[in-house]
């Protein structure tokens, strides 16, 4: 099965006339639920601009833009935008082919804000340079490093001693500052290794006093080539590698993996795999939160929520080690279902902790939510409105706080969440009060949904059947030639997943994780892209601190929640 | 959108309780006081554990520290096919197979080396999955500790399985 099907539609599609004159040819409707065009590079930005303000795609998030390397074509490179409707559900793909002599396609930063940092990656991984862009330099890799690791040509081997420290800082940080300030500037270096940064994340400041006048952050302290150590490896052995991406919540992430190479493959998880993953992400979502919200208390000065919160999530670490075996890199998923059936303590497990997680976040409730300390720490503190946070990109829990009920599991619902009657909690100030309230009514609604999705948990298999998909039973192995030959064929030449592409993307803890894939039809993935959901958050956040105190930057980052190992992969 | 059932988490702005800052603080204070006596007379609520007095119990699918498991002769089961070294995400299996000299059948492999860098082992279990002769299983124990890096590259010896499988410590591996 090819997912994005190559032939011209028979009839023109609905959105071809809409769009500028000769861009509309070529628009087919794949498999992945999204609408595709093509279009060349000097028309991209008036097709964005159509497909973000026509009435019938209002498509006003740009959800991801990547680049993929094709060395045997004649535009080498092409750059993928992923635009979705918040309102409307449409979904679109665009591509634009760009040769290697000329690697230049106009910013998209005039439309979407959200095209900021996607652009700067696209640039340092791809080398595409982006004309018009405000800010155009390496956002993943050291300033000084020579080549784009992710062009297939790029060979990984090579090792750059990387020493020069007076590009560490942005140009303005020299520069005398515009305007009247009340006192003398400085610059203050906020991380990366610092306790309230959690998180190799370093954001350099410039102060008026103790004022954030402007601001920049520097990210890819933990950059680990993910994505480039995918290229080399089977479509199976990723999933170890997604553990490490939002490491608060590993389990979406290796489900949301295998749901996508799925989609490519044309197959599903058997229904009680589905439940399995349901009840494991909510659980993940719950531990999520509640590291997030443990540790932004600690910033703001309550640390014994954050003795609550850990145990709420040592105990959910518990289940995830009786049913995978591992406790923060579960390595649970496989691509098809799931690696074994759960305990048989499972059901009686999981009800006790449905019994416990409602005290925890009841005794967090009465210690900050009335507290008059945390709200006038928190209100009115790094507002973001809901235009600017859809500008930006955002989505989950922080796009919810701002007003916009964007919720994956009700937008585009997989898993069978469509099944579970939950609700969207939305708050409408935007701050990081409302952050805090919109995560700990989510945590609640997780649990509403555990307790379906375990009432209902079906019986049967939980890894599909397909011995080309899936590795035979072990008891087959030892016992059956046919199944020992499948067993041999699976791990010596992996999942040969159809050529094609797609994306797919789950609601992780922090918002949209989308995983665009590419598949030349071999063993191995042909280029893996993660959209992590905290990368377009983050992106906003110097924008954000302008104005604001330096204690309230610790706040507001803390209740942003950005996790290194998904922000730099 | 306007289908997607909503709860709005809104709150109302501080009242007039909210405001005199004293009465959200007891009954805060009321929380951690009922935490400090239910630990104070209740011990077995306290979540800490005295580590490393004291330890856990972790479940029987925990991924430890590899076995290699023998046959009832004492040789090794493992046949140096390399489906571990080829399944492992990590790279870090080293395997160089040899004849073995004492196989029952014509042509058996052995390992004449069988390395994991203990450092690189990312403990997934992707080797006991790929294992088709449940040579490789894992155990429980995780408290590792070693003094260079040389050290964390451990061999058959160090590996092979010690006394009767009831005896080691196993965690992580087929048939459950």
């Amino acid at each position: 099965m090819t997912v994005s099907s190559p032939e011209a539609p028979t009839r023109p599609h609905p959105l071809s006339d809409r769009l500028p004159e000769g861009a509309g040819e070529g628009i087919t409707s794949c498999a992945d639920g999204h609408t595709e065009l093509t279009v060349d590079r000097s028309r991209i930005l008036d097709v964005l601009k159509t497909l973000r303000d026509d009435d019938s795609t209002r498509c006003n998030l740009l959800a991801d833009i990547c680049a993929v390397d094709y060395p045997d074509r004649d535009a080498r490179f092409e750059v993928v935008y992923h635009l979705a409707g918040i309102e409307s559900g449409e979904r679109v793909r665009v591509r634009v082919p760009v040769t290697e002599d000329d690697p230049v396609v106009p910013s998209a930063y005039g439309v979407f804000k959200a095209a900021d940092w996607f652009e700067r990656e696209a640039y340092d991984m791809m080398g595409i340079r982006f004309d018009g862009h405000p800010n155009l330099k390496r956002i993943l890799t050291h300033e000084a490093f020579v080549g784009h690791p992710l062009r297939k040509d790029y060979d990984p081997a090579q090792r750059w001693l990387l020493t020069e420290n007076e590009t560490m800082a942005p140009k303005w940080v020299e520069e005398t500052p515009e305007g009247n300030l009340d006192f003398e500037p400085q610059v203050l270096n906020i991380g990366p290794s610092h306790p309230a940064t959690h998180g190799t994340l370093r954001t350099i400041a410039r102060l008026d006093g103790e004022v954030i006048v402007r601001a920049e952050c520097e990210i890819g302290y933990l950059h680990r080539c993910f994505e480039k150590m995918s290229e080399t490896h089977g479509w199976n052995q990723v999933i170890p590698y997604t553990d490490r991406l939002n490491y608060c919540s590993s389990h979406i992430n290796g489900a949301g993996y295998a749901l996508a190479v799925e989609k490519m493959l044309g197959i599903e998880a058997p229904p009680r795999a589905q439940a399995i993953h349901v009840i494991l992400s909510e659980l993940s979502r719950v531990m999520d939160h509640a590291v997030c919200l443990g540790a932004m208390l600690v910033d703001i000065g309550a640390l014994t929520n954050f003795w609550y919160f850990f145990q709420t999530r040592e105990q959910i670490y518990g289940l995830l080690e009786s049913c995978a075996g591992g406790r923060l890199t579960v390595s649970y998923a496989r691509i098809g279902g799931l690696a074994h059936d759960v305990p048989a303590d499972f059901h009686d497990h999981v009800r006790k902790l449905l019994a416990d997680i409602p005290k925890f976040i009841d005794d967090v409730e009465k210690l900050v939510t009335a507290n008059k300390i945390f709200r006038d720490r928190a209100e009115n503190v790094g507002i973001v409105s809901a235009e600017e946070a859809v500008a930006w990109g955002w989505t989950g829990p922080c796009l919810r706080a701002s007003g916009v009920p964007y919720d994956i599991r009700k937008a585009l619902p997989y898993h069978g969440y469509e099944q579970y009657d939950f609700e969207v909690p939305v708050a409408t100030t935007g701050d990081t009060y409302a952050r805090y309230l919109v995560r700990i009514e989510e945590m609640r609604q997780s649990l509403r949904i555990i307790d379906q999705a375990l009432t209902t948990l079906p019986d049967g298999p939980v890894i599909t059947d397909n011995h080309r998909v899936a590795l035979p039973p072990k008891e087959k192995v030892f016992t059956e030639m046919e199944a020992l030959i499948w067993h041999f064929k699976l791990i010596y030449e992996g999942i040969k997943v159809p050529a094609g592409h797609a994306y797919s993307c789950t609601e992780g803890g922090n918002g949209e994780l989308g995983y665009y894939l590419v598949s030349d039809g071999g063993g191995k993935p042909y280029r893996i892209k993660v959209r992590p959901p905290c990368f377009a958050i983050y992106q906003a956040f110097p924008h954000i601190l302008e104005g604001h105190m330096v204690p309230d930057a610790i706040a507001i980052q803390s209740s942003l929640n950005i996790i290194a190992g998904e922000l730099d992969r | 959108m306007s289908s997607v059932p909503t709860v709005n988490v809104d709150r109302p702005p501080e009242n007039l309780a909210e405001r005199t800052y004293l009465i959200p603080i007891f009954k805060g204070l009321g929380v951690t006081l009922r935490h400090f006596l239910r630990n104070l007379f209740g011990q077995k609520d306290i979540a800490t554990i005295q580590y490393p007095e004291t330890k856990r119990q972790y479940s029987e699918r925990l991924r430890g520290k590899h076995i290699l498991t023998t046959k009832e002769d004492g040789s090794l089961r493992c046949v140096a096919c390399y489906m571990c070294e080829t399944a492992c995400p990590a790279e870090c299996i080293h395997i160089v197979a040899e004849e073995d000299p004492e196989a029952t059948v014509e042509w058996e492999k052995k390992p004449a080396v069988y390395e994991i860098d203990l450092l690189r082992c990312v403990f997934c279990g992707y080797c006991v999955d790929a294992c088709p002769k449940e040579a490789i299983i894992m155990s429980r124990e995780h408290e590792m500790a070693f003094v260079t890096r040389e050290e964390a590259i451990v061999g058959i010896e160090d590996l092979r399985q010690k006394g009767p499988i009831e005896d080691e410590d196993l965690g992580y591996r087929p048939y459950y």
